[in-house]
């Protein structure tokens, strides 16, 4: 339980800290509590027509999801094509892209002058599609990754017994999957819940979630009373949420299934081969079009196509709302990115590491407790660390925040990703190596190093991707001036002139190849040692 | 063995945690002085301009950049009394009355200061000194009025005229500052009782509402370099026409767009010291800095706003491009503060609910 200190530290410092003072300080009237922002919210119909918007989009966005990305899973887990590895990786960028550039890729596809030809800006098929786009990739991976350890074998031995198709993956692979479903499903509620860039770009005033309320209310009115009692309303959403997830995640423990390398082959009937090629359609037109799009921006001039847009980068323009080259700014991403790496996979490690001895009720909470972080509102933090982190030493104004922000939000995916395979480490091979004369130091370098070190380069690599397209937290805390990249992304599409447009795709294009970058590594990683992989990536 | 291991890790991390607080904690104390300037995200100031002030003074510069203006204003508010910042840089005219009451800043009269036009001073009270001013106007596709045949409209009662039917786009007040300045526009000219009046009838005659400028302007805007959009008529800035120009490639002789100066909403920006900084003194010399021509002139292309210093020369491509209204709208800022939420769930009400 030792090894839970410094995570449970960091937790408490920068996260319950924070969020306890602006909750406390919104719910503080004159000398005493002031409870009066509960009667408000609760009597305003309008905050109550938020909290409802909120709950049913996410059901939608989420089920939408799942009937788009759960195909997508099963074609990429079981089926070989040329181009698989990189269609996989390429398909968990959106998940880590910025919304203010996604967003801006999707209102030129969904405007009334998109290609699409209708007006789709500021209704709930908009909203509920730029989610599909952002999580598809939460399903993917999680399902997939379970997925293609099941050995087709059963499925095939239940056809062989006269069973259909359907019966087949009903009776024996989706109970299987049942749990990576699960999870999935309240990984994509919750962010859906908790969405903030997507509302305000598509959403118009119409739809309002408890995100983009509780931002209004801190970051424009300062109505702190009423703030208080809506982020407290969406923790204990997320709270009540997490504990079913917690549930669930029993359940998953519980259903033991053995899993096998990967046995992917080609498509081999005609019916086979089109499904593999409605899948890529549909990835290709959902994933690929808003990609796409954003780099043939990057390209564009007034004109045609040309590379002014690229050249630009390295000039440190005047006007260009930075005073650094915007090509600076990948630097300040990647050093920022990794010193959020290193502290989330060292904080997540030791969690992951405390979780997986840990048995019964307290690690399930414990590992609730570490995904609040994703629940609670960035204004919520950032307004938070203004007023609590002032004493004993100043770090308001620290260059430190912005990778403690990032970590803040990388740590439950780390801790995700580790627990399983710390946990699958079976005791009694270190037993055996100490039988056979290892020391302890020799046993853990032997046995527990092998497995830990994929661990934490598949956790290292989300960590890192994350903290990259990182966007909601970096922006609402007060940063020295190093402009990561979406945060100049966002300054440069703030400005009118042709040249910014075009460095913001560009800046975005860059943002996607790197993002696309760390997840190759990942997956190559990963492919190298399947068998324990059940985790999160 | 593992349990050991664990906490070695546990005590690396926290000493890098405090670690990193000392370093950011240090800075004050001797040798020369850092000054922290609290800015909005659109601040932006010349490398070699802020470097002469440093040589001049001595006096070091650190940025701290936190959200939009009203973020910006609201995190001083509420770390009042304990400042994470010498200066605040990004008051504008919409914010001002909320600084104001929570005697977030310091008077201080700065040097230059009476040289500011009195139709640009913030606050007589020298609490906040005007540093820039920028207007809110339509802009217009010149390409496309060329063409149509249609006369350019020259007020905003002209955009409620049939033939200027499903030609505009604004942004949304509630999350737009740009839409809320063309919101405080058309109350200024129509008064508290008749602007509602006024947007129904622009909600008859198609108007197109965004959530932000990028999708005005780029989205749904005909004029601009990059601009995807069919409606020749948008709510952007005095300065868009240059910006134009500036940021072409390649270069453009003549600005693809014009304003319309009779629809100008005028926004003022300016800087305080916060109360509780123990630099009193060298946050005196930033503010005077900031009104010196030296600055000023490097106003217009870091921010594309203009100077309020009227020593400050302006750039040839603002003197060519951007036009400079004499009559432009302005709402009290006490008015402001009282009614700015009711007016703008009003509007909600009645355009895009």
């Amino acid at each position: 339980m030792a090894l839970l200190g410094p995570p449970v530290v960091f937790l408490l410092v920068f996260f319950a800290w924070p969020v306890a003072n602006i909750v406390g300080e919104g719910l503080r009237g004159d000398g005493g509590w002031d409870l009066s922002g509960f009667t408000e919210v609760l009597g305003d119909p309008d905050l109550r027509q938020v909290a409802w918007f909120t709950l049913w989009q996410a059901a939608a966005s989420t089920l939408a999801t799942l009937v788009i990305a759960l195909p997508a899973a099963h074609m990429l887990a079981r089926y070989e094509f040329r181009g698989r590895r990189l269609v996989q990786a390429l398909a968990a960028v959106p998940f880590v892209m910025p919304t203010v550039v996604v967003g801006a890729a999707f209102l030129a596809l969904l405007g009334e002058h998109g290609p699409l030809g209708l007006d789709g800006r500021g209704t709930v098929v908009a909203i509920v599609i730029a989610h599909v786009f952002f999580n598809h990739a939460v399903v993917v991976r999680t399902v997939g990754g379970l997925w293609e350890g099941l050995d087709p074998a059963t499925e095939e031995a239940a056809r062989v017994l006269g069973a259909t198709r359907l019966q087949a993956f009903r009776a024996v692979t989706l109970p299987a999957l049942r749990p990576a479903i699960a999870s999935a499903t309240v990984i994509t509620f919750l962010f859906t819940f908790t969405s903030f860039g997507v509302i305000r770009i598509l959403g118009g005033a119409r739809h309002v979630t408890l995100e983009v309320e509780i931002y209004r209310q801190t970051a424009d009115l300062l109505n702190l009373p009423v703030a208080s009692v809506l982020a407290l309303l969406q923790l204990l959403a997320v709270g009540a949420l997490l504990i079913v997830q917690g549930r669930v995640e029993r359940r998953r423990r519980t259903t033991g299934v053995a899993l096998h390398p990967a046995s992917r082959r080609r498509a081999r009937t005609s019916g086979e081969r089109a499904w593999v090629s409605a899948n890529l359609l549909v990835l290709a037109l959902l994933l690929g079009v808003p990609l796409a799009s954003l780099v043939e921006r990057s390209f564009r001039t007034p004109d045609g196509h040309g590379f002014a847009g690229w050249r630009a980068l390295g000039d440190a323009q005047r006007g260009s709302g930075l005073f650094v080259a915007p090509i600076e700014a990948v630097g300040n991403s990647l050093r920022f990115a990794a010193v959020a790496t290193l502290l989330a996979v060292l904080l997540g490690g030791l969690a992951a590491a405390a979780l997986a001895r840990a048995q019964g009720r307290m690690a399930h909470a414990l590992d609730g407790l570490l995904l609040l972080p994703l629940g609670t509102s960035a204004v919520t933090v950032g307004f938070g660390f203004l007023i609590a982190l002032d004493a004993p030493v100043d770090l308001r104004a620290s260059p430190w925040l912005v990778p403690i922000a990032q970590a803040l939000i990388a740590l439950p995916f780390v801790v995700r990703t580790m627990t399983p395979v710390l946990r699958s480490i079976d005791p009694r091979l270190r037993d055996a190596a100490a039988v056979l004369g290892a020391s302890p130091g020799a046993a853990w370098r032997e046995v527990d190093l092998p497995l830990v070190r994929r661990a934490v380069l598949v956790a290292a690599g989300f960590a890192f991707a994350i903290s990259l397209g990182e966007f909601g937290a970096t922006t609402v805390i007060a940063r020295a001036d190093a402009p990561t990249m979406p945060v100049a992304i966002a300054r440069l599409l703030s400005r009118p002139g042709p040249l910014n447009t075009t460095q913001a795709f560009a800046l975005s294009t860059i943002l996607m190849l790197l993002t696309t970058g760390a997840v190759l590594l990942v997956d190559h990683r990963r492919g190298r040692d399947r068998s324990r992989s059940d985790g999160w990536v | 063995m593992k349990q050991s291991n664990a906490r070695r890790l546990a005590g690396v991390v926290l000493a890098a945690t405090v670690v990193a607080g000392g370093c950011s904690a240090g800075g004050s104390g001797e040798g020369p002085v850092t000054l922290t300037l609290l800015a909005h995200d659109s601040f932006a100031v010349s490398d070699d301009v802020l470097a002469a002030f440093t040589e001049a003074t001595g006096i070091r510069v650190k940025l701290l950049q936190g959200g939009d203006a009203g973020t910006v204003v609201n995190q001083a508010v509420l770390a009042k009394g304990s400042p994470q910042a010498d200066v605040l840089f990004g008051v504008d005219s919409t914010f001002l009355s909320r600084a104001l009451d929570a005697d977030l800043f310091v008077p201080y009269e700065a040097s230059g200061s009476e040289a500011i036009p009195a139709d640009l001073v913030l606050d007589p009270k020298h609490r906040v000194t005007s540093i820039d001013y920028g207007d809110v106007c339509l802009n217009y596709d010149k390409a496309y009025f060329a063409g149509s045949g249609i006369p350019v409209p020259s007020s905003l009662e002209d955009l409620l005229d049939p033939q200027y039917a499903n030609l505009l786009v604004v942004e949304n007040p509630a999350t737009s500052s740009p839409g809320l300045a063309f919101l405080l526009a058309t109350v200024a000219e129509f008064g508290a009782n008749d602007w509602e009046a006024y947007w129904q009838g622009l909600v008859d005659n198609g108007v197109e509402v965004t959530s932000g400028w990028e999708e005005a302007y780029y989205g749904s805007f005909s004029g601009g370099g990059t601009s995807e959009g069919d409606r020749p008529l948008v709510v952007s800035y005095a300065s868009s026409p240059p910006a134009e120009v500036v940021f072409a490639d390649p270069p453009l002789q003549d600005a693809p767009t014009g304003t319309i100066d009779a629809t100008c909403y005028r926004q003022i920006e300016g800087a305080g010291i916060l109360r509780g900084t123990s630099h009193e003194a060298e946050a005196e010399a930033l503010i005077d800095f900031l009104l010196s021509v030296r600055f000023q002139e490097d106003v217009p292309l870091s921010m594309f706003v203009f100077p309020v210093n009227p020593a400050a020369a302006l750039p040839q491509v603002f003197l060519d491009h951007a036009s400079r209204p004499t009559n432009v709208y302005e709402v009290p800022t006490a008015d402001l503060d009282a009614h700015r939420e009711e007016w703008i769930d009003t509007w909600t009400d009645l355009v895009v609910r």
